[in-house]
C-alpha cells in the first residue's frame, strides 16, 4: 500500500529498501490511525468467537460443521481488511473522483435487489443470492453510497474555496441523492436500514456545517412523519405492537416479545463475569433467535458478562472517538463529512442494536458493526474504516 | 497539498462536531448504564429466569418408608414390581399419536387396547376415571404387574415400543400382616395432581410436590406423609429451546423415607376385625322384633386403646376393602365400587368418622354430671316404670320398675327413669322453658369436660366431632332450619314430621324438658364416635386422665435410628373426684357380673375374679332405623369399644365379640381358664421394636401362635350357647314419641337377675 499515495515523496527521497520504506517517518503506515485499526480489528476478531459460540450448536444452519460460521466470519473479515487496504491505497482524493461510479453501482444493485434477481429473507426483499452460499445485502453498501454522495455534493463548493458553508442548493441536492437509495431500501421494505440512513443524513448535515434550519427541519420532519404514521393508522395494531414489544413483551409474546425477553434473560444472567465462553445456557440452548447476527451482543452479555459486554461498548466507543478526531482533523470538508457520516452510521447502528438487546430500543434487523455475522455488513464497515484512514492519511506529516 | 486548506473546518463545523461527539458519548453511556442495570443490579432475577428456561427436572421417586406395628411387623411396605410406563410426550411425537404403539403394548401385556388407552389419557372435568391424574410429562404407569417375560419383550424390541419403558420399581404393598386388614387406618396413596405440583413449585424440600410423587391421601399415609415420603431424587436436564436434552446439570439421589412405628398390634387387630365381622354376621341372623326383620348390621367399628397412654392397639371399621386396590392407580370399576351409594362407603373409618347417639353408655357422663350438680352418691333415687315430663310419658325400658335405688344400681341396670328425674330436676332449676341468665347446665358442661362434641385429636385425618346438643347448638340448629320448618308447617299437613315442624317453627330453639331428659340417657340429638368413647372409658380405667388417642409411636430412620417419639399426651382430667371414679368402677364391674352385660361375660364364663372387666351397654335409637349397639368396656390395661349400626342391643350385638377380644388379649379360654402363654398382649407393648443396622425390625419370635380366628368367632364353642339368650324375643318397644328404650336390659332377664 505504500507504493500509491505517497510516490511524490518517494521521488524526492533517496532510494530505500521496502522495509525501511515502510518504517520511514514519512511512510503512509505512520499516517494510519493504528488505535482505530486495532480497535476495529479486536472487535472483529473477538466477535468471531461470539459468532462461533452462537452457531456451533445450530446444526440446521451449520450443515454439521460447528466451525462453519467461525471460518465464514473470519473470511468475511479478511475480505473486509483487503477492501479496507484497497480504499486506503486509492487515497481519499482519488476515491472522491470515483464516488459517482460507486453511487451508480449502489443504485444498480438496489434496483437489482428489488427486481426478481433479489430474494426475500425474513420478509424483506433485500438480498441478492450469488450462488455457492454467498449473498449480498446491497442496503449495507447503500449506506456508503449515501455518505460518499452527500460528502461530494455538500463539500464541492466549500472545498473549492467558493463558500464557507454548503449552499441551500447543495444541501437540497445532497438530500435528493440520499433520498433515492433510501426510497429503494424502504421499498424492500427494510425500515431498519432506512432509519440508519436517516441517521447518516442527519450526521452529515450536522458535520457539513449546513444551515441550522436544515438540521432542525429534518428533525421536525422526521418527528412529524412518525406522529403522522402513528395517528393516521398507516401501521396495523400488530405492527405497532411489534414495535412497542421491547417495552412490554406481552404485546407480542410469541414473536418480538419472546426475542426481547430471551435476550434480556441471556444478558442479565451473565452477571459480572459471565458464564464463560461456550457455557451460556441461553446460547447453547438456542433460546435467543438470530443470535449470530442481530442478537450477537447477547452472547457476549451471557458468556462474557458485564466485563465482556462493556468491552464491546468501549471498543465501539474507541472507534467513534478516533472517527471524531479524524473528522475534526480532516484537511477538507469532504473528509469531515465522510467521517461525520460514518460516525452517525456506526453510532446509530451500535446504539440501536445493543439497545435492542438490552431492551431499551425497539427490535429492528440492524447488525452490530464489526460484530454481527454477515459479509455485506462486514465489508461495508471495513470500507468505512478504509475511508476514515484515507481521510486521516491526507493530513500533513506530524499533524 | 498546497492548494487545499489546512483543514476543512470552520468554527460552526467544529462546534457541530463537538455536539456530535457528545451525542455519541451519551448514547454509549446510556448503553453502559443499562448494561449495569441488567447484569449487576438485576443479575439474580435473570439468572433465575435462565435456569427456569433451560432446566427440566426428571424426578425419581423415593422409596416410601414403612408403617410397622408395635412389634415391627410391616403393615405397609414396598415390593419391587416391573412397572411398564408410557411417556405421553413421546407418544404425541409419533405420527398417529402413539395408537399403534399402545396397540402393540396391549397385545404384549394381554390387556384390551381400550384399557391401555384409557389409562394414559389425562383426567379433566369431562374425562371419567380411569385416567391419569398426574403430570403429563411424567411417565404414566400402565401396569405394575408385568411379568419378566413381558418386560423383556418390550425392552428387546425398543424400536417397536418408542416411549415405553419397563423397569423394576418399588411400589406400595399393604401386607395384611397376621391377616390384619386395617385399610382405613393405613389409608392410601395417589399421585400428585398437576395443580398441586404447580402450587408448591416455589417451595423446597418436603413442602414441594414433585411430578412423580405419590401422596398419602387418607389414614396414616396422609398424616405422616412428610415422614414417610422421603426425598425424591432429581436429575436436572439441560434442554434447548425445543426441549431437546443437551446435558445434565446435576443429580440428587433419592432418599428413602422414614419408617413409622405404630401402637397397633397386627394380631390383636386381626382378632378385632374378625370379631367385628362375626358380630355383624351374627346380628344379620338375629330377628329384630321391633322392625320384624333381621338386623341389618350395615356398619360397625371397634377400638382397642391402651388406657395408660391413649395409644390405639387395634382399630377396625366395617365394611372394609382391600387397600391394595389403590396400588398402581385404582381402576375405574374399583373406585366406583368403593365410593358408590351401594358400597356403604368402606373408605370411611367409622371408628373416628362414624357417629351415633351413645345410648346408655352415656350414663357414666350423666352420673358424673349429677354428682357435680350436687346429688349424693349415697342417696337413693326413684326408678319408677315411667315418668310424665312436659305432658309426655317417658317409660323405662319394658316399663320395669326398681323402686328407690342408688346411682350405682341405676348404672348397673341402666334405669332410665332415675336419669330422667335428675335431668328434669336440673332443667327445672335452670329455669325450665325460660332459662336463667346463667344456667348450671351440668349435664352439658360435663359432656364437654369429657371431650364430647370435639375432636379427640387422634393422628388420623378427617375425624368428626360428634355433637353435644346444648343450648348453643339448639339455637344455631334452629337458625339454620327455621325457614324449612316453617315452610313445611305452612303447608298444614298432619303427619308426624309436619307436627314436629310446626312445633319447631315456633320455638325450636328452646331447650325443652323432653330434650333435657332424653339427652341424659344418651338419646336424641347426641352424637359420639367410638374413639371418643374409648378415650372416656380409658380415663375411667386409668384414674381419670384423658389421653389424646394416638396410633403412631415413633418415627425411625431407614437405618433404624430413632428420629422422634410420639409421646402420650394428656388432654384433660376426669371432672369428678376419686370417690366418684371408684364408684363408677364398681358400677361398671357390676354390669359385667350382674348388670346388662352379665349374660355375655360373667354368664359366659369370663373369669372376673382373675381379670376384672368393666362395661356399660348402650342401645341407641335412630329414627327410621334399627337400634345401634354400643358396648364400652375396660380392663386395667385396655378399653375396648364396639358399636354396630342397626346391630341390636349393646350386649346382644357386641357382647360376644368384645368378650372374645379380651379372651385373645389375656389368653382366656371359653371355660374361663387363663393361659398367659396364649395371651396375645397381656399388657400393652411399651417399648419400641429393635432394629437391625439395615433398618429392618427384629420381631420377637412369637412363643405363641395366632389364635385361630374362626374358632374364636364360633359361638357354638361356648358351653351354654349365648344364642339361647337371643331367642326370647323382646316385646316390641313402646312407640312413645321421643322415648328411649334400653333394650340391653331385656336379654339379661335370665342371667342378669340372678346376680352372682
Amino acid at each position: 500500500m505504500s507504493s500509491y499515495g505517497s510516490y511524490r515523496q518517494l521521488r524526492l527521497g533517496p532510494q530505500r529498501t521496502g522495509v525501511s520504506k515502510a518504517l520511514a517517518k514519512d511512510s503512509p503506515l505512520w499516517r494510519l490511525d493504528w488505535i482505530l485499526l486495532l480497535a476495529a480489528l479486536t472487535l472483529s476478531l473477538g466477535s468471531s468467537l461470539l459468532v462461533w459460540s452462537a452457531t456451533r450448536g445450530r446444526e440446521s444452519l451449520t450443515h454439521g460443521d460447528p466451525q462453519y460460521f467461525l471460518y465464514r466470519h473470519l473470511t468475511n473479515l479478511v475480505v473486509g481488511l483487503v477492501l479496507c487496504a484497497v480504499v486506503i491505497a486509492i487515497g481519499s482524493r482519488r476515491f472522491r473522483t470515483l464516488v459517482p461510479f460507486v453511487y451508480v453501482a449502489v443504485i444498480v444493485l438496489l434496483m437489482a435487489t428489488l427486481s426478481p434477481v433479489g430474494s426475500t429473507i425474513n420478509g424483506a426483499h433485500s438480498w441478492i443470492q450469488l450462488g455457492g452460499g454467498f449473498s449480498i445485502q446491497p442496503a449495507e453498501f447503500a449506506k456508503l453510497g449515501i455518505v460518499l454522495a452527500m460528502a461530494v455534493v455538500l463539500s464541492d463548493q466549500v472545498d473549492a474555496g467558493e463558500r464557507e458553508f454548503p449552499s441551500h442548493r447543495a444541501v437540497f441536492r445532497g438530500l435528493v441523492w440520499a433520498c433515492l437509495p433510501m426510497g429503494l431500501v424502504l421499498l424492500m421494505p427494510d425500515a431498519g436500514s432506512t432509519m440508519v440512513m436517516a441517521a447518516i443524513v442527519l450526521g452529515i448535515l450536522l458535520g457539513s456545517g449546513a444551515a441550522n434550519r436544515w438540521v432542525l427541519g429534518l428533525l421536525v420532519a422526521g418527528t412529524a412523519g412518525c406522529i403522522a404514521i402513528w395517528k393516521l393508522g398507516v401501521l396495523s395494531k400488530y405492527q405497532i405492537d411489534r414495535f412497542a414489544a421491547f417495552a412490554n413483551p406481552q404485546l407480542d409474546p410469541s414473536g418480538v416479545g419472546y426475542n426481547t425477553a430471551q435476550a434480556r434473560i441471556a444478558i442479565g444472567s451473565g452477571g459480572l463475569t459471565g458464564k464463560g465462553l461456550f457455557h451460556g445456557t441461553q446460547t447453547t440452548g438456542q433460546f435467543v433467535p438470530e443470535q449470530q447476527t442481530d442478537f450477537v451482543f447477547t452472547v457476549a452479555g451471557e458468556e462474557l458478562g458485564f466485563v465482556g459486554a462493556l468491552a464491546i461498548i468501549l471498543l465501539v466507543g474507541v472507534i467513534l472517538w478516533r472517527a471524531c478526531k479524524i473528522a475534526r482533523q480532516a484537511t477538507d470538508l469532504y473528509g469531515t463529512i465522510v467521517a461525520a457520516g460514518i460516525i452517525a452510521w456506526f453510532s446509530f447502528q451500535a446504539f440501536e442494536n445493543i439497545g435492542m438487546c438490552l431492551g431499551i430500543m425497539p427490535v429492528a434487523g440492524i447488525p452490530l458493526p464489526f460484530v454481527s455475522y454477515g459479509g455485506s455488513s462486514m465489508f461495508a464497515v471495513w470500507i468505512a474504516i478504509g475511508l476514515l484512514q484515507a481521510v486521516r492519511s491526507q493530513r500533513p506529516i506530524g499533524a | 497539498m498546497s492548494n487545499i486548506p489546512e483543514t476543512g473546518r470552520t468554527r460552526r463545523v467544529t462546534i457541530r462536531l463537538v455536539v456530535l461527539q457528545i451525542l455519541v458519548l451519551s448514547l454509549l453511556a446510556t448503553l453502559g448504564g443499562r448494561l449495569w442495570y441488567l447484569q449487576i443490579r438485576n443479575a439474580s432475577v435473570y439468572t433465575a429466569k435462565a435456569t427456569g428456561n433451560h432446566i427440566r427436572e426428571v424426578v425419581e421417586p423415593a422409596v416410601r418408608g414403612e408403617i410397622l406395628d408395635a412389634s415391627g411387623r410391616i403393615l405397609a411396605g414396598n415390593e419391587t414390581r416391573l412397572v411398564v410406563s408410557v411417556s405421553r410426550t413421546s407418544l404425541l411425537q409419533q405420527r398417529d399419536g402413539g395408537k399403534a404403539v399402545l396397540g402393540r403394548l396391549a397385545e404384549v401385556l394381554g390387556m384390551p387396547a381400550k384399557d391401555v388407552q384409557e389409562k394414559v389419557r389425562l383426567c379433566d372435568a369431562k374425562t371419567p376415571q380411569p385416567c391419569w391424574n398426574g403430570s403429563p410429562y411424567q411417565p404414566i404407569p400402565v401396569t405394575k404387574e408385568a411379568t419378566t417375560q413381558q418386560a423383556m419383550q418390550i425392552m428387546e424390541r425398543r424400536e417397536d415400543f418408542p416411549g415405553i419403558t419397563a423397569q423394576p420399581t418399588a411400589v406400595r404393598r399393604y401386607t395384611g400382616a397376621e391377616g390384619a386388614n386395617m385399610a382405613q387406618v393405613l389409608g392410601y396413596l395417589s399421585p400428585v395432581t398437576d395443580d398441586e405440583v404447580s402450587k408448591t413449585a416455589d417451595k423446597t424440600g418436603l413442602d414441594r410436590y414433585l411430578p412423580a410423587d405419590q401422596i398419602g391421601r387418607a389414614g396414616l399415609e396422609s398424616v405422616y406423609d412428610r415422614d414417610l415420603r422421603g426425598t425424591a431424587g432429581i436429575t436436572q436436564l439441560e434442554v434447548d429451546n425445543l426441549g431437546r436434552v443437551i446435558g445434565t446439570a446435576g443429580t440428587v439421589a433419592p432418599q428413602t423415607g422414614d419408617n413409622l412405628v405404630t401402637s397397633i398390634d397386627a394380631r390383636v387387630q386381626k382378632v378385632v376385625e374378625d370379631n367385628l365381622a362375626q358380630a355383624m354376621a351374627d346380628a344379620r341372623n338375629t330377628f329384630d322384633k321391633v322392625t320384624n326383620r333381621n338386623y341389618e348390621a350395615d356398619s360397625g367399628a371397634a377400638v382397642v386403646m391402651d388406657v395408660h397412654t391413649g395409644r390405639i392397639v387395634a382399630m377396625a371399621s366395617a365394611p372394609t376393602y382391600d387397600p391394595n386396590l389403590w396400588v398402581g392407580g385404582i381402576s375405574g370399576k374399583d373406585y366406583q365400587a368403593l365410593t358408590s351409594k351401594d358400597s356403604n362407603f368402606p373408605l370411611l373409618n367409622r371408628a373416628i368418622q362414624g357417629q351415633s347417639a351413645p345410648g346408655s353408655t352415656f350414663k357414666v357422663v350423666s352420673t358424673t354430671a349429677a354428682v357435680q350438680a350436687g346429688y349424693s352418691l349415697d342417696g337413693t333415687y326413684a326408678c319408677p316404670k315411667a315418668m310424665t315430663i312436659g305432658g309426655r310419658e317417658f317409660k323405662n325400658f319394658e316399663s320395669e320398675s326398681f323402686g328407690a335405688i342408688s346411682l350405682e344400681r341405676a348404672l348397673e341396670v341402666s334405669c332410665d327413669t332415675v336419669f330422667y328425674g335428675l335431668a328434669y330436676d336440673q332443667w327445672m332449676k335452670d329455669g325450665g322453658i325460660k332459662p336463667k341468665k346463667e344456667p348450671g347446665d351440668w349435664f352439658f358442661k360435663t359432656a364437654h369436660q369429657f371431650g364430647l362434641g370435639a375432636k379427640t385429636g387422634i393422628d388420623l385425618p378427617a375425624e368428626v366431632t360428634g355433637r353435644v346438643p346444648d343450648r348453643q347448638w339448639k339455637q344455631s340448629f334452629y337458625d339454620n332450619n327455621k325457614d324449612a320448618w316453617c315452610k313445611q308447617a305452612e303447608k298444614g299437613g298432619n303427619s308426624f314430621s309436619d307436627q314436629i315442624a310446626r312445633e319447631n317453627c315456633v320455638d325450636g330453639y328452646q331447650m325443652r324438658a323432653g330434650d333435657a331428659v332424653n339427652y341424659a340417657i344418651g338419646q336424641g340429638d347426641t352424637l359420639v364416635t367410638p374413639v371418643q368413647m374409648a378415650r372416656i372409658y380409658s380415663a375411667l380405667a386409668n384414674g381419670g386422665t384423658f389421653y389424646r388417642p394416638t396410633i403412631a409411636k415413633a418415627v425411625i430412620s431407614p437405618s433404624g435410628q430413632l428420629v422422634r417419639e410420639i409421646a402420650p399426651h394428656e388432654d384433660g382430667k376426669f371432672p369428678g373426684d376419686q370417690k366418684l371414679l371408684s364408684y363408677i368402677d364398681q358400677a361398671t364391674a357390676g354390669v359385667i357380673t350382674s348388670g346388662t352385660a352379665a349374660w355375655k361375660f360373667a354368664g359366659a364364663g369370663w373369669p372376673q375374679n382373675k381379670i376384672e372387666l368393666h362395661a356399660k351397654t348402650g342401645t341407641a335409637e335412630v329414627e327410621g332405623k334399627q337400634t345401634t349397639s354400643w358396648l364400652d368396656t375396660y380392663s386395667k390395661d385396655y378399653a375396648v369399644v364396639m358399636t354396630i349400626s342397626q346391630g341390636g342391643t349393646g350386649s346382644g350385638g357386641s357382647g360376644d365379640a368384645v368378650r372374645r377380644i379380651y379372651q385373645a388379649l389375656y389368653g382366656v379360654d371359653d371355660k374361663g381358664n387363663v393361659d398367659n402363654g396364649k395371651a396375645l398382649l397381656p399388657a400393652p407393648q411399651a417399648e419400641l421394636p429393635k432394629f437391625n443396622p439395615d433398618g429392618t425390625a427384629i420381631i420377637k419370635p412369637a412363643g405363641y401362635s395366632v389364635a385361630d380366628p374362626s374358632g374364636l368367632a364360633d359361638p357354638g364353642v361356648t358351653g351354654g350357647s349365648p344364642r339361647v339368650f337371643l331367642d326370647p324375643a323382646p316385646p316390641s318397644a313402646p312407640q312413645t314419641l321421643l322415648t328411649a328404650t334400653d333394650a340391653a336390659l331385656e336379654p339379661t332377664r335370665g342371667a342378669g337377675r340372678g346376680r352372682a
